[in-house]
């Protein structure tokens, strides 16, 4: 079992044409991904490692039955690219692009509330389900198949803690890697909530890391309806305060969250034990698991 | 990308906002004549990226001729937290009754923009968030429509401004929205935003800092990134470079891909008792002249004691890594600084291969590759 991919996703890749998207197209197939087409403007009729690509998401949808999409956009076009998933009423739409403007992404977030698609990312490494498929890029080789669900706002920590799981033999369910951008589609709460309901997962591993709440809102919420065990990291404890925060973004909300010990005591307070090293997590979800 | 104080009052200006009238000058005559043509009194104000330059003796008030040679004199040129100051802005100098706050940003928490208000203006608005957070009032704004008319008035009502000047605070409020939109703003406030005793309002001072991601779309403000740059000479390199780049205090240089994994090897430096030296994160998918280029930069910090590499590639290839290592290293007769080298993840086996192992240090795990690194540091200490 696992969360929101498997291998019944019916993929369509934005922007398959381009460096990334088609290597990162021919990477997934191979993972075993059940890629069905790519979507790039101008490129209808052609065909990218034997998928068959449309001009529009649109055409992909009513063509080959794509339920979700895999984007590798150029920043300057990615926001228009998740609009046209989003109106395509694909269930899933993966956003790997990084540096898209935050104005556009709040745009997105506003159309994003009107619809029944769910976004993960942008700025993100995906989503893998060991075993039946990955959207993204994550490299495939680390993960195993298991109980453990990962979530992780760093794509290449996400790594770093898969490694060191997957050393011991504990395999993962799905590890979705939601992406560190200041406005994104699926937030911990979410990623929470699909594990929680997952009867195969038994144990939850969160990556967190400096700066915005998202962390404090999820230790809200794990003390409130997760039964499942989890346990956390925040990465940024020995980093400069007030050198990634912008100022007025420091007061909006005006009291002392945001960093690793608001975020760690937030959890330590919801019985998450957060551990000060990658190895110390994989000690505690094998004692989780024991 | 944040804007010089004479960079954001211009482009506050030309919005309609209005500014107290000022010159840029960067030597002593220059300024004085500036001050002649505005009329005494005058502030004399650093043109440096950082906070609290009144209290660090960047900002001045002078009243004759003698005072503003004096105080140009003392300003430029001076080292200011570390930056150094090589112009003034020469401004008039507002005779005001009040001091209120605008501002507006994004609201990651609630992913939309946020306007604010308060009239506890002319000082450090985070402290005033921190003690008293009801003393500003926020609205937040739909983006897909912008800020209506009535949501300004509700923010200046709900702050408490005071009604002989509401309407022209609104008016200020909805052109730095409108500005922030149009200019893709991260941040774009007005401390203090002066009240005269004619009820006149005066930005007095203007923040404007820009999102990166979408400089690509407002080539005027890029131009002015060149002149906004500053920093110290490693910042300034990092820039050059195109690095996310922090100076630390500590001699461990920290060298990897990804922000968060950065941030964890910084935190296991700090575990295993050592000080970081740097943040320094390549980002993703670097290429061989990039990892040299990162190299380069940790080396020329006379700080640096000993350096770990921390690379788990994903779309960021060992190979490539290794060799941007061997090309930077093979250049010294002797290595400055000892290096650690943990590589993982995509084609970690061929970098294993290509990487000169009589140049480096090479350790298979996160944990170890740090505490090698931290006892090299510790051992040029001794």
């Amino acid at each position: 079992m696992s969360v929101l991919v498997d291998d019944d996703t019916r993929v369509v890749v934005q922007g398959i044409t381009g460096g990334e998207g088609k290597f990162h197209a021919q990477q997934m197939m191979e993972y075993g991904t059940n890629v069905v087409a790519g979507a790039v403007p101008g490129k209808g009729g052609q065909e990218v490692e034997g998928v068959p690509v449309y001009d529009t998401v649109h055409e992909a949808v009513a063509e080959e039955n794509a339920d979700t999409s895999v984007i590798f956009v150029p920043p300057a076009f990615a926001g228009d690219a998740v609009f046209e998933s989003l109106d395509s009423d694909l269930d899933l739409a993966v956003a790997i692009t990084e540096g898209i403007p935050t104005q556009d992404m709040a745009r997105v977030n506003k159309r994003l509330s009107e619809t029944d698609t769910r976004l993960i990312g942008p700025n993100c490494p995906g989503l893998i389900t060991p075993g039946e498929a990955k959207l993204g890029i994550l490299p495939g080789n680390i993960f195993a198949e298991g109980n453990v669900g990962l979530v992780s706002r760093s794509g290449t920590l996400t790594y770093q803690v898969v490694d060191s799981l997957t050393n011991r033999g504990i395999g993962q369910t799905t590890a979705i890697g939601i992406g560190g951008d200041p406005i994104i589609g699926t937030d911990f709460v979410d990623a929470l909530e699909l594990f929680e309901d997952d009867p195969d997962t038994d144990a939850i591993v969160m990556c967190g890391e400096i700066g915005g709440e998202d962390e404090e809102e999820a230790a809200a919420f794990i003390d409130d309806y997760v039964d499942t065990p989890v346990a956390g990291f925040i990465a940024g404890r020995t980093a400069p305060p007030g050198k990634r925060m912008g100022h007025a973004g420091a007061i909006v909300s005006g009291s002392g969250t945001g960093t690793a010990e608001s975020k760690i005591s937030a959890l330590n307070d919801a019985g998450v034990p957060v551990g000060d090293t990658p190895e110390e997590v994989a000690d505690q979800i094998e004692e989780f698991l024991a | 990308m944040k804007l010089h104080e004479y960079q954001a009052k211009q482009v506050f200006a030309d919005a309609g906002i209005p500014t107290p009238a000022s010159q840029l000058a960067s030597d002593v005559d220059g300024a004085v004549a500036a001050a002649e043509e505005i009329g005494y009194p005058v502030a004399i104000k650093a043109q440096v990226q950082v906070g609290g330059r009144g209290k660090a003796g960047g900002i001045k008030l002078v009243d004759s001729e003698d005072e503003a040679r004096e105080a140009a004199d003392e300003i430029l040129g001076m080292d200011l937290k570390g930056y150094h100051v090589d112009r003034v802005l020469v401004e008039e100098a507002v005779d005001f009754t009040n001091e209120l706050y605008v501002g507006i940003t994004m609201d990651r928490g609630e992913g939309k923009p946020v306007a604010m208000v308060s009239t506890k203006g002319g000082v450090n608005i985070e402290e005033v968030a921190e003690e008293d957070p009801d003393a500003i009032a926020r609205e937040h704004i739909d983006p897909s429509f912008g800020m209506h008319a009535y949501q300004a008035r509700k923010a200046v009502y709900d702050a408490g401004v005071d009604q002989s000047v509401a309407r022209d605070v609104s008016s200020v409020l909805t052109t730095l929205y409108q500005l922030w939109d149009d200019r893709d703003g991260a941040d774009a406030e007005i401390n203090p935003l002066m009240v005269t005793s004619d009820d006149e309002v005066i930005a007095a001072d203007a923040v404007m800092n820009i999102d990166e991601d979408a400089l690509f779309r407002q080539p005027e403000l890029a131009e002015m990134e060149e002149e906004a740059a500053g920093g110290d000479e490693l910042e300034q390199k990092a820039d050059e470079y195109d690095f996310d780049y922090v100076r630390l205090e500590g001699n461990v240089g920290i060298i990897g891909n990804g922000a968060g994994l950065v941030m964890t090897t910084l935190d296991l430096v700090d575990h295993y008792g050592g000080e970081p030296a740097n943040f320094l994160d390549v980002g993703g998918g670097a290429k061989a002249e990039r990892i040299a280029n990162a190299l380069d930069m940790v080396f020329s910090d006379d700080n640096v004691d000993s350096v770990v590499f921390n690379i788990f590639g994903g779309i960021t290839r060992g190979d490539e890594v290794a060799k941007g290592i061997n090309e930077a290293l093979e250049q010294f007769d002797e290595i400055p600084k000892p290096v650690v080298v943990r590589l993982a993840g995509t084609n970690w086996e061929e970098g294993m291969e290509i990487l000169n192992e009589d140049l480096v240090t090479v350790e298979q795990t996160l944990e170890d590759a740090v505490q090698r690194a931290v006892e090299y540091a510790a051992e040029v200490n001794e």
